[in-house]
């Protein structure tokens, strides 16, 4: 190693971009852009097969004449009523997922710190699955049930993990103690429930995105448009928050208040794509991990999360509706497919040559 | 009633929970000075040094930072008078010197201005000043322990703070390397003005390096002053309960702490011997041990 005088901008990893006046200034690291750039790119591909491929095919540009309000009856039927929400569903839901799982991980300084595994998801299927079975619920019941359920137990596991703040290993542990006894409570409730009830459970419980429509579009776009600003705002935060609570203390992070911040929004955020889509496994735990590898950053990214969350979502609906077709998967069960391989290719990858 | 000064607190009651560590403690950072704490293991120092970053919030008392409640300032105002160095951070996975020194940066910058041009003269200042400038490149995981606390004290030195705590900055450190830590800290202080404070162990050290020693024992200050003027055999002895001879540094003068000979003597106290109550005493028995030639024990 010999000794060098540094080069003149060798303390940057990016290019800084300035307005005139100083008041705006960022560093954009080149892998950053180009890794950005390739996954909004993948999942307008992506986006755009699930509008063209069904069992009524259409055209890429018979999909863009519809989606101006152009062509055939039927075009427009599949395009703008069918094919067009529930994709967007797919985005929003993946997004919202993956910007959770971030949080979560990030503040349990721990990658099994997503909500699947802390007991969110547990709670919000049970709720989902109380009100199904007890209420009978229609489909605003149901995921009034599982928000309900989801920030319940997720209130739960903060209260009992907490001591001096919250301890990663801590929420983890008491997160799948709750969960483990969350499972329990469905698994009796569907024994004693009759067979079509039990059914109906069963299938919200995978998670599926069957039959969305635009108002469960709205319904995520609005909580994804009140809660996403302030947690991606949060995220230099919660990069010093993960080198130790009082480093970040020491830089000027209010700990305890962006811990608590973040926690709300995340579950808040969680509950939304859970009431809408069903407890989706997977994506929260594989998509943060997965945008960091690529990203190769340094911490949490909760923008490459977002987008990596949604890549996989709308990759796993576009296999559920057309693998088997013209049998229809429900969506949860391809994500852990999907999202598994690639985190457990990746990882090897990476203990392959050394990293990691 | 403590001296007031840039920082100092009064009336400090400090607890975890339901255990005081600390009751009624005055505390004053003299401005511009080398300020190390030292007291033996759980005595409260790095509870105080908590309690004088706002880490700690004190069950009653008050700190005051810059003429202000220290409580009153906003988090990163905080953060732009005073730096502080806890004894363990975790470094990110992969995060090379210089982008772990930028992150010292946080509280200077806005959610809009990430990147000022300021910020690239600092980081590369701090990374010059402590000597890692070198390393800007490399990544952090593959450095000596030496080199990676003189990183964590160039993220430190960015955020430009006249005021540095560093809890235990030697812990973990091979002799040369703590030599060269405390060197870097008696050059900060001196050709830079800071006014640092230190918690150290070893009292040697800290006799060397301090311009104000505060000495501590069960939550409270002890002694404090320069340390050829407050450091004595009888000091050490009721604080650390262990006897010793002072005698001059022989390369600055300072105060130098040698532990009395006990051979010997530990298996008896332990078969119920009577406990030595002196320093003195102490002595005579390791004198009498000489006389007997005991064989040394492994």
């Amino acid at each position: 190693m010999t000794a060098t005088t540094p080069r003149p901008g060798s303390v940057r990893s990016g290019r800084p971009v300035r307005t005139r006046s100083g008041r705006v200034s960022f560093l954009v690291r080149p892998r950053t852009a180009a890794v950005t750039g390739a996954l909004v790119a993948a999942i307008a591909a992506v986006f755009a097969a699930l509008l063209m491929l069904g069992e009524y095919e259409i055209t890429l540009p018979r999909v863009a004449a519809a989606l101006a309000g152009q062509g055939e009856r039927l075009d427009l039927f599949f395009v703008r009523d069918v094919r067009l929400p529930r994709a967007w569903v797919a985005v929003l839901v993946g997004a919202s997922l993956g910007v959770a799982g971030a949080v979560f991980q990030s503040l349990s300084r721990n990658p099994l710190g997503s909500p699947d595994i802390i007991g969110f998801t547990g709670g919000a299927a049970t709720g989902a699955v109380l009100t199904i079975l007890v209420f009978g619920g229609s489909m605003l019941q149901v995921s009034l049930g599982a928000v309900a359920g989801g920030v319940a137990t997720a209130g739960l596991v903060y209260l009992l993990a907490m001591k001096n703040g919250v301890q990663g290993y801590r929420l983890i542990l008491v997160g799948i103690g709750i969960s483990a006894m969350l499972t329990s409570v469905r698994d009796y409730l569907i024994t004693r429930a009759d067979l079509t009830d039990a059914k109906a459970a069963q299938v919200w419980m995978i998670g599926s995105l069957n039959a969305r429509g635009w108002t469960e579009v709205i319904a995520v776009a609005v909580c994804m448009a009140v809660l996403l600003p302030p947690l991606l705002a949060m995220g230099p935060r919660l990069r010093l928050m993960e080198m130790g609570e009082q480093t970040a203390h020491a830089l000027g992070v209010p700990v305890q208040r962006t811990q608590a911040v973040a926690l709300l929004a995340a579950s808040a955020l969680t509950g939304a794509a859970i009431a809408v889509a069903g407890p989706i496994s997977f994506i929260a735990l594989a998509a943060p991990q997965l945008a960091r590898r690529l990203l190769r950053s340094t911490g949490t990214t909760l923008f490459g999360a977002a987008l990596m969350g949604a890549l996989l979502l709308v990759t796993a609906d576009l296999v559920a509706q057309h693998a088997l077709s013209p049998a229809q998967l429900p969506v949860g069960a391809v994500t852990a497919v999907i999202g598994g391989s690639y985190l457990v290719w990746l990882l090897y990858r990476e203990w392959r040559t050394g990293r990691a | 009633m403590p001296e007031p000064s840039r920082l100092w607190g009064e009336n400090l009651t400090l607890a975890y929970d339901q255990s005081v560590i600390s009751r009624d403690l005055g505390i004053s950072i003299p401005d511009n000075s080398f300020t190390v704490i030292v007291g033996p293991n759980a005595c409260g120092k790095s509870t105080l040094l908590r309690a004088l970053s706002r880490m700690l919030k004190p069950q009653s008392g008050a700190v005051h930072l810059d003429g202000r409640l220290i409580s009153s300032y906003p988090s990163k105002e905080v953060a732009r008078r005073l730096g502080l160095l806890p004894q363990s951070s975790i470094a990110p996975d992969g995060i090379t010197v210089a982008d772990l020194v930028a992150r010292g940066r946080y509280p200077h910058q806005k959610l809009l201005r990430q990147w000022s041009g300021s910020d690239e003269a600092v980081i590369t200042e701090s990374m010059e000043a402590t000597g890692v400038a070198d390393l800007a490149d490399r990544m952090v995981d593959e450095l000596s322990g030496g080199q990676r606390q003189r990183v964590w004290l160039a993220m430190v030195l960015a955020q430009q703070t006249p005021l540095l705590l560093l809890d235990e900055p030697t812990t973990y450190l091979d002799i040369a390397h703590q030599m060269d830590v405390l060197d870097l800290c008696a050059e900060l202080h001196h050709e830079r003005d800071y006014t640092l404070v230190a918690v150290l162990h070893d009292l040697n050290q800290a006799c060397r390096y301090a311009t104000h020693l505060i000495v501590m024992k069960d939550g409270a200050v002890v002694a404090e002053g320069a340390p050829s003027e407050i450091v004595t055999a009888g000091l050490v002895e009721k604080v650390f309960g262990l006897p010793v001879r002072v005698v001059p540094d022989p390369e600055t003068g300072t105060p130098m702490i040698v532990a009395v000979d006990r051979r010997g003597t530990i298996t008896r106290r332990a078969r119920g011997t009577e406990e030595p109550t002196g320093a003195q005493e102490a002595q005579d028995e390791a004198q009498d041990d000489a006389v007997l030639e005991k064989p040394r024990s492994a």
